[in-house]
């Protein structure tokens, strides 16, 4: 579980969060909404540490995130896995390579184990085979899978993905959504997802938090999304004019 | 890891900068020797002096300041945006979860590769000058190949040499931690990357000049 405790951050003048408390749960996919510009990208970077609260904790079950020290930081990151927004393949990596980074950093596993490891996370993806193919030559949805890949390499606890289907297809994504999901469950991880897509949201969100102006505007479960009449929300999920008169004929309205 | 990447600068630093370096170098020592041919044709000094003039003149100032100025534009703006567009990519973001120190991965093979592989650029580009001169002067009968040679091999200062390799290797140091800086800290998108590979340039120049004169006076005197 982790918890975050009235998270502040501004970027010189610009306040882009004022104040966020929220739990992201284990053994679920919480997810993370809100328009571009929101804050999504900053908050999930402050959750591992890429970025500072100017103010506000952390929490990782009972430590305070913000007061670890050096070497405390890197045990804790050996069980955080992310997906970045634009993947962050290394370019002059092979896949394989891309996917055995992480163990290279943090394990002494020998080369075997290692291989063995990162085919075993490639055939989860389904992208057994493509070993020695470098990002620039695999199309953007098999990028996410190495991504993913090599996000689950060190078997996380804690797994962050930041638009985990932007540029995507609807039928890449649902895979995509799917394979988060499944991995999240089958290895009872925390997993914070960013997204704008109400699809994955209501396909595989467990809790969702919803920002807006740099505070949560809404939170709650996928079921109550749909009883909600918190109306930022309403216009988030309804913002198509069609899907406003599609809303007001089912309401009788 | 380290290793094979510092291997990989010091080739794209000092093999790819063979050429231009070197045909910078000959024209430096080719118009050196031409100017003071002409200055010199009073008669009072004596003509092998042009071939001491040329070697002192380049050993000392032009082959370690030119050389690394001309750098600062090929390889300095490169190291830019190359940290820059990783930094942009969220690659260096992506190290640092992984447990990479990534200021010392990301510089330090660039760093150690540019202070080894420049002075050696340098003391290429100062022979190169010689030679230049000489091809500029001798077939052209502006003074005889006894009389070069013998100017090349006049009142020699090996102090000098220990200066040129101290000036390249401080420049050398310049260049790349002024443009890994740029690259490193570099915010938003291609017109920022574009915006911080210039100022790799500009700032490392200038401080390359300063350092020059902060060497000569150090150095002289
Ligand atoms: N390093 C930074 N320095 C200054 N401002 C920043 C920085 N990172 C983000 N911001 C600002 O914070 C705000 C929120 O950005 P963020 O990237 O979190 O949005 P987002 O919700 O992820 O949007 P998107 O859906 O487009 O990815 C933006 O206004 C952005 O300009
Ligand atoms: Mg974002």
């Amino acid at each position: 579980m982790i918890r975050t405790e009235n998270i502040y951050k501004s970027f010189g003048e610009t306040e882009v969060l004022k104040g966020i408390t929220t739990t992201f749960e284990q053994g679920k996919t919480n997810v993370i909404i809100g328009k571009s510009g929101a804050g999504k990208t900053v908050l999930l970077k402050l959750l591992v540490g890429l970025f500072q609260p100017t103010s506000g904790n952390v929490w990782y079950n009972d430590i305070n995130f913000n007061k670890l020290d050096k070497k405390e930081l890197r045990a804790l990151r050996m069980e955080v896995g992310m997906l970045f927004q634009g993947n962050a393949l290394f370019d002059s990596l092979t896949v394989q390579q891309n996917v055995m980074f992480p163990l290279d950093m943090f394990t002494k596993m020998t080369k075997k184990e290692k291989l063995a490891r990162v085919n075993y996370c490639l055939e989860r993806v389904t992208l057994e085979g493509s070993n020695d193919k470098y990002p620039s030559e695999i199309s953007g949805g098999m990028q996410k899978r190495v991504g993913i890949a090599r996000s689950i390499v060190l078997k996380p606890k804690y797994l962050f993905c930041d638009e985990p289907n932007s540029g995507l297809d609807p039928k890449t994504s649902i895979i995509i959504d799917k394979l988060i999901h499944d991995i999240t469950v089958e290895n009872d991880i925390t997993t914070v997802i960013n997204t704008h897509d109400m699809n994955s949201v209501m396909e595989i969100g467990d809790t969702i938090v919803l920002l807006n102006l740099g505070k949560v505007a809404w939170q709650g479960t996928k079921e109550e999304v749909l009883e909600s009449t918190n109306e930022t929300l309403q216009d988030f999920i309804f913002a198509s004019p069609f899907l406003q008169k599609l809303r007001k004929s089912a309401l009788g309205g | 890891m380290y290793w094979k990447e510092t291997m990989r600068q010091m080739n794209d630093i000092g093999i790819g900068s063979l050429v231009i370096v070197g045909l910078i170098a000959i024209f430096i020592g080719a118009v050196t020797a031409v100017q003071f041919a002409d200055q010199l044709s009073g008669g009072l000094i004596p003509r092998y002096y042009i071939g001491y003039i040329v070697r002192d003149i380049t050993i000392i100032e032009l082959a370690p300041t030119i050389t690394c100025l001309v750098l600062a534009g090929k390889v300095g703006s490169n190291m830019a945006s190359e940290i820059g567009g990783m930094r942009q990519k969220e690659h260096i973001d992506a190290m640092e979860l992984m447990g990479v120190n990534t200021a010392a991965y990301l510089i330090l093979p660039k760093l150690i590769a540019a202070v080894t592989i420049i002075p050696l650029l340098v003391s290429l580009a100062a022979i190169t000058s010689i030679v230049g001169g000489y091809i500029a002067s001798v077939p052209f009968g502006v003074l005889t190949d006894p009389e070069y040679v013998r100017g090349v091999r006049s009142f020699f200062e090996p102090n000098y040499v220990l200066m040129m390799y101290v000036k390249a290797m401080v420049f050398a140091f310049i260049l790349t931690t002024v443009s890994c800086y740029q690259g490193y800290y570099v915010k938003g998108g291609s017109i920022e990357l574009g915006e911080a590979s210039t100022q790799a340039v500009v700032y490392s120049d200038i401080l390359i000049l300063v350092a020059d004169l902060a060497v000569a006076v150090a150095l002289t005197g």
